[in-house]
């Protein structure tokens, strides 16, 4: 293996390693994995599975969380440096192998940074080993351990005896275990962590020596090109070789099931037989129609979850002054990453090498290793940076693409999507229709909650075991995860709001015990999960940017009906201190004008400005955003222009505030486009938006706002995830603002110039 | 097939290609150049972006015959990792950049642009991108960095 992964090294210039991994080989444990994970050869309880110390002091640390272009890779950096208290320019991180670096599982729901840099893991790993080295140092010096200090990988003892960590322990295993009660360096002690360290890939990026996945290239390499179906569902009747034979180049056509594949010498010729590859289709499954779509969803057969219930909703609702309800609809959207997926795979007879940007390396190892039949320890999948995924596109796909391409012609297959095979197949997020209720008391105090929510799924991450959970899947065979209808059961135990179905205003008491963020006792969500047409898969910010949508517009439209101010009036109704706190850190930076929306003597022409305000408790307690949006809208046109937003985020304590406010700038703008644009389109039999001309994305060019990020850094509370808080509350601030300037309530995202024009004429008559 | 001359930062080739080959592939699978890359095939989105003749140009759908005896240049012929460019060293500075895929498109059309018209505007320079994408929304910090290298050139 490890020569393998020389090999790799050799190829790969952005990853160099001064440390062997060859004194890590041998027979670890096997041990089940704490991260919801397989058990895997990598022993995470063993500190030699993370941190090795070399020879020249260099420390080589092992994660199972990888960077896609949200700053992980420095922040663990920094996080390894920091804890070992040695030099950034002194660590070489190594993420996400599956030969050398342990199971996280995959990098996503923004669980990177509590996973690492909290209790466990790569954090306390770093701890482990500075305890251990000074340990060691304090027997040699014949000193207390406490009384020794550390600076830059040195350890100088009281009486002025001095020992490097390569003296005490270079290229030598540490042998223990990872230790719990490590003590952690205080955000007041960090002098790397905490800090804007710009982000390491930068000149290699800007300059274009980065190696991404699309850049890797092995001798021998061949190049493959899908053939995906015309229609959803489709199915294969026969392929004709003949019609691609005589391409210059042409290798093979590979068909396994209703996969179909080509495979050339080039690039172009491998696009050319794609494109002139004769295939004969079965027709497709029919697609419903999508003007009536969301209301079909009530409809169907569904996976039901009660997440709270507080059994007097109906009562309360029969018996209040005042009801509100309302509807809220979000469509499927795309990752749309700017390059298409890639990977490149070398299958030999009994050895399988796959590089890949999946977020899940081990999970892409299993299935790859179902796919070919292989033992799992025959299959090695190592991570290389794509084009930014946002949550599952498409490269576990294409991962599996490649390697059953290489596996048919027995030589190295790198496999890049068309355009519209990304588009028409990844796995969208989740279109979703809301409804909301809600009661008013006389004084104009929320007394009833009742949310019920209906979001379409089908597949999603493969997981170690669901190959079908992705269109590749599906073609070879296998079945997507699919909904199993079930009756929704009582609410027991802990308030789970981790997808944020629950509105931060209600208390969420479940037998007595209240997990909710807010004072509404009288309280329901009913969360129904139904079937989708399509894949489904997480993207930024999955079910909690549909449902924080729907909560944070319907606050706003009840803050509306009683005529309060919708700062003050979510403020009345929180209980939660830190949502609180970005709430009011935003209405200050912002300086939040106190008055009812919408403005009054709103002009019938011209461009109409107006501000909105939304806010999370991210999956309830994994980070927390407060946004205010300030748009102007073209009353002729119905076009909006962003003009300024200002956004505050607690993460807890910062590990880079550069990178920080560099995702929650990203965040906001592509919560921007997706509110404002993106929306998946499909006629009778398949998807049509698959090109950007045919979905919309905000350009370079688009006009955009000028954005603040205010960083609370809260310190004494654990990190939280920080890439999703920001763009979580940016359609429900943008469409609360639309109502400010205008007075019309947008219910359906995206907010399109047609939909805002259409309201507007709608309000007028 | 046929032999083909093509002159890319600086450096004479002699290729074996198909000459309607998509001068992309020519740069990224014969020279083994990592910073055009393909995003789309359909000049839609600018990963794939060169400079030829001082415009920035869609490497994904020109056919590597038509470049002739122009120069190409990439993203790496701007600088090195050592020296970068003026206006790779203003994206540094800006730190603007997420996962990176799209530089190409941004840094040369940007450079493109400036070139043209080093008194360019904010929104002169803003209608250039308008062809160019960034899905990881990386845009404020991209104008900054372009402003940045804009006013930098002026004053040199």
């Amino acid at each position: 293996m490890s020569v393998s992964r020389r090999d790799f090294l050799k190829l790969s210039g952005a990853l160099i390693v001064s440390f062997s991994a060859e004194s890590l080989a041998g027979p670890l444990a096997f041990a089940q994995g704490p991260f919801d994970t397989h058990a895997s050869h990598i022993d995470p309880t063993k500190l030699d599975s993370w941190i090795a110390v070399a020879a020249d002091g260099t420390v080589t640390a092992y994660t199972g969380k990888c960077d896609f272009g949200q700053g992980m890779f420095t922040a663990q950096t920094q996080l390894v440096a920091e804890e070992l208290c040695v030099p950034i320019s002194r660590v070489k991180l190594i993420q996400c192998d599956t030969s050398v670096a342990p199971d996280q599982g995959t990098t996503s729901g923004s669980q990177s940074s509590p996973t690492n840099f909290n209790s466990a893991n790569l954090g306390q790993a770093a701890a482990t080993a500075r305890e251990a080295l000074v340990s060691m140092a304090a027997t040699r010096f014949g000193e207390q351990p406490d009384r020794l200090t550390v600076a830059d990988g040195v350890i100088t003892g009281k009486t002025g005896k001095s020992v490097t960590y390569a003296q005490l322990i270079g290229s030598h295993r540490f042998d223990i275990p990872l230790s719990a009660t490590a003590k952690r360096r205080s955000p007041a002690q960090w002098t790397v962590l905490g800090k804007p360290i710009p982000s390491l890939d930068r000149a290699a990026l800007m300059t274009g020596q980065f190696e991404f996945v699309h850049n890797v290239r092995v001798p021998g390499m061949l190049h493959g090109r899908v053939v995906r179906p015309p229609d959803v569902g489709g199915t294969v009747v026969s392929v004709d070789e003949s019609s691609v034979r005589q391409i210059p180049g042409f290798v093979k056509v590979v068909v396994r099931k209703d996969f179909v594949g080509v495979v050339a010498e080039k690039q172009s010729q491998a696009m050319q037989a794609a494109r002139q590859l004769k295939v004969k289709w079965n027709k497709g499954i029919g697609l419903p129609a999508q003007s009536t779509f969301y209301e079909s969803l009530r409809k169907l057969p569904s996976r039901d979850t009660m997440v709270v219930d507080s059994k007097d909703v109906e009562q309360k609702l029969a018996a209040a002054s005042t009801v509100l309800r309302a509807t809220y609809k979000y469509p499927y959207q795309m990752h749309g990453s700017v390059g298409t997926s890639c990977a490149v795979a070398d299958v030999k007879p009994d050895y399988a090498t796959v590089w890949s940007a999946t977020q899940s390396v081990y999970p892409t190892r299993s299935i790859v290793a179902k796919l070919l039949e292989l033992p799992l320890e025959s299959v090695r999948v190592i991570y290389v940076r794509g084009s930014g995924c946002y949550g599952l596109n498409g490269a576990d796909a294409v991962s599996f693409d490649a390697a059953l391409m290489s596996h048919a012609v027995g030589r190295p297959v790198r496999v890049q999507l068309e355009r519209e095979d990304e588009m028409a197949w990844e796995n969208f997020g989740a279109a979703a229709v809301i409804d909301q209720r809600a009661a008013l008391d006389p004084k104009g105090a929320i007394v009833a909650w009742d949310c019920e929510n209906w979001e379409t799924s089908r597949g999603g991450r493969p997981g170690y075991d669901h190959p079908g959970n992705v269109i590749t899947g599906v073609l070879t065979g296998f079945e997507p995860v699919t909904v199993t209808p079930r009756a929704a059961e009582q609410p027991k135990g802990k308030l789970r709001n981790n997808n944020n179905a629950v509105p931060s205003y209600i208390a969420g008491c479940i037998d007595g015990k209240c997990g909710g963020g807010g004072t509404v006792r009288s309280e329901r969500v009913l969360f129904h999960t139904v079937p989708s047409p399509f894949f489904t898969g997480p993207l930024r910010s999955p079910s909690r940017i549909q449902s924080t949508f729907a909560h944070e517009s319907f606050m706003d439209e009840l803050s509306a009906r009683v005529k309060a101010d919708p700062v003050a009036f979510r403020l009345q109704h929180l209980s939660e201190e830190r949502i609180v706190n970005v709430v009011k850190a935003v209405a200050d930076a912002a300086k939040w004008e106190k008055r009812p929306s919408p403005k009054v003597n709103i002009p019938r022409t011209g461009v109409v400005s107006g501000r909105g305000i939304a806010c999370v408790a991210y999956e309830g307690d994994n980070g927390y955003s407060a946004l205010i949006a300030e748009v102007e809208v073209d009353l002729a046109s119905g076009r909006i222009l962003p003009k300024k937003f200002v956004v505050a985020v607690d993460a807890g304590p910062v590990s880079n505030p550069d990178g920080l406010r560099n995702q929650s700038e990203g965040g906001i703008l592509q919560g921007m486009s997706r509110a404002m644009g993106e929306m998946v389109t499909w006629d009778h039999k398949r998807v049509t938006s698959t090109d950007w001309g045919s979905y919309n994305s905000l350009y370079l060019g688009s006009d955009m706002p000028t954005i603040e990020v205010i960083l609370m850094n809260p310190t004494g509370v654990p990190a939280t995830g920080a890439g999703e808080t920001a763009i979580t509350v940016v359609p429900a601030a943008i469409g609360n603002a639309i109502f400010d300037a205008t007075g019309v309530r947008l219910r359906e995202v995206p907010f399109t110039a047609e939909r805002v024009k259409a309201a507007l004429l709608a309000q007028r008559t | 097939m046929g032999t083909i001359s093509l002159r890319v930062n600086g450096q004479l080739h002699t290729l074996e290609v198909d000459p309607a080959t998509p001068l992309l592939f020519v740069l990224a699978d014969e020279l083994g150049l990592r910073g055009p890359k393909f995003g789309c095939g359909m000049a839609q989105c600018g990963a794939c972006t060169v400079i030829v003749r001082g415009e920035a140009v869609r490497s994904c759908v020109m056919p590597v015959s038509a470049v002739g005896k122009d120069e190409v240049t990439t993203l790496e012929g701007l600088g090195t990792l050592e020296k970068p460019h003026p206006i790779q060293q203003a994206f540094i500075d800006e730190s603007a950049a997420q996962c990176g895929f799209c530089l190409s498109g941004v840094v040369l059309t940007a450079k493109a642009v400036l070139d043209g018209n080093p008194n360019a505007s904010d929104q002169e320079i803003r209608d250039a991108l308008g062809g160019v994408l960034c899905r990881c929304f990386t845009h404020t910090r991209m104008l900054r960095a372009i402003r940045r290298y804009a006013d930098a050139k002026r004053k040199a």
